[in-house]
């Protein structure tokens, strides 16, 4: 790994480590109480569930139209990390939901969204994994095609009814509970960086690996 | 008479519905210490939120070992395989 990338997982392994105090400072929310904390885990997970999936449809883009085969590691790389981020997302959520609203689950727009998308990259991890010869280009495809997703998955809450809080809530948070919000943003996304700049790096060694193999065999 | 029997029967009926009004309430039987009572429908929030943090910073160590030893694994092969072709 490059020392920048040390350098980027040693700040944001800080910033983790800190955020507990900072979350624990912030007041509790006056119809939820202690649970709406969950927050400051839940929306990053979730803002870098749907980061990631954009990179990865982006990347194949690039890949599938522009004919450029490292784009593909991108792809690889951010699809692995959509499905962990969703899968912070979709258990912290329940969570949260359990004693917020008293279900676990609500078929809603937003959460249907959200575990199809989540479904979707499952479907792409294991496609890139099992799918042998030219399962690069049909999981490209398949990014682009969950990439737009990602889209329905933003308005669902502004623009259907439903019981999620909307994209409003974020700007109109008071100063108190704004700030450890915004050190667990910046921490996911350090994060969501050197796990993608590691991930990219596997790949890219990967493909050095199998060139050198084949041209042992040749 | 139609009119007497139905003011009859309006008074006693006001008389049942009544009933329970008057009524006093039974004493308990026993006395019951709290910890042994049936709690209502509560849900504690620090178990749900502790829960959901503790997956979030589980997975995440999880995995950031899983991509750093994969790495490890793979940079050696490959060092191997050029050190073969010198």
């Amino acid at each position: 790994m490059s020392r920048s990338t040390w350098y980027l997982l040693a700040l944001a392994a800080g910033m983790f480590a800190v955020a507990p105090w900072i979350i624990n400072a912030a007041p509790n929310e006056a119809t939820m109480g202690l649970v709406y904390k969950i927050y400051f885990f839940h929306m990053p997970s979730a803002w870098m569930f749907l980061v990631s999936a954009i990179v990865a449809g982006v990347a194949s883009i690039r890949f599938l139209f522009f004919r450029k085969p490292t784009a593909d590691h991108w792809a690889v790389a951010a699809a692995e990390l959509t499905v962990l981020f969703g899968a912070f997302t979709l258990v912290s959520g329940p969570l949260w939901a359990r004693k917020a609203w008293g279900v676990w689950w609500q078929w809603d727009p937003r959460l249907t969204s959200s575990l199809v998308l989540f479904l979707m990259f499952i479907a792409y991890n294991l496609l890139r994994r099992y799918g042998g010869p030219g399962s690069d280009k049909l999981g490209a495809g398949m990014a682009i095609f969950a990439m737009f997703n990602v889209v329905f998955v933003w308005v669902s809450v502004n623009y259907w009814r439903t019981i999620h809080p909307p994209t409003s809530v974020v700007p109109s948070l008071p100063v108190a509970m704004g700030i450890p919000l915004w050190f667990c943003v910046t921490a996911f996304t350090l994060l969501f960086i050197v796990l993608l700049r590691m991930r990219a790096r596997l790949e890219h060694q990967r493909a050095r690996v199998e060139a050198l193999y084949l041209a042992e065999e040749s | 008479m139609a009119t007497g029997r139905l003011k009859a029967a309006s008074i006693c009926l006001c008389m049942l519905l009544s009933g329970p009004a008057f009524a006093q309430p039974q004493p308990p039987k026993d006395f019951v210490a709290v910890d042994e009572s049936q709690p209502g429908e509560q849900i504690p929030a620090l178990p749900l939120m502790a829960g959901a943090y503790g997956f979030i910073w589980v997975v995440l160590l999880g995995y950031v070992w899983s991509v750093g030893r994969r790495l490890q694994k793979v940079e050696g092969e490959l060092a191997e395989l050029e050190a073969r072709r010198k």
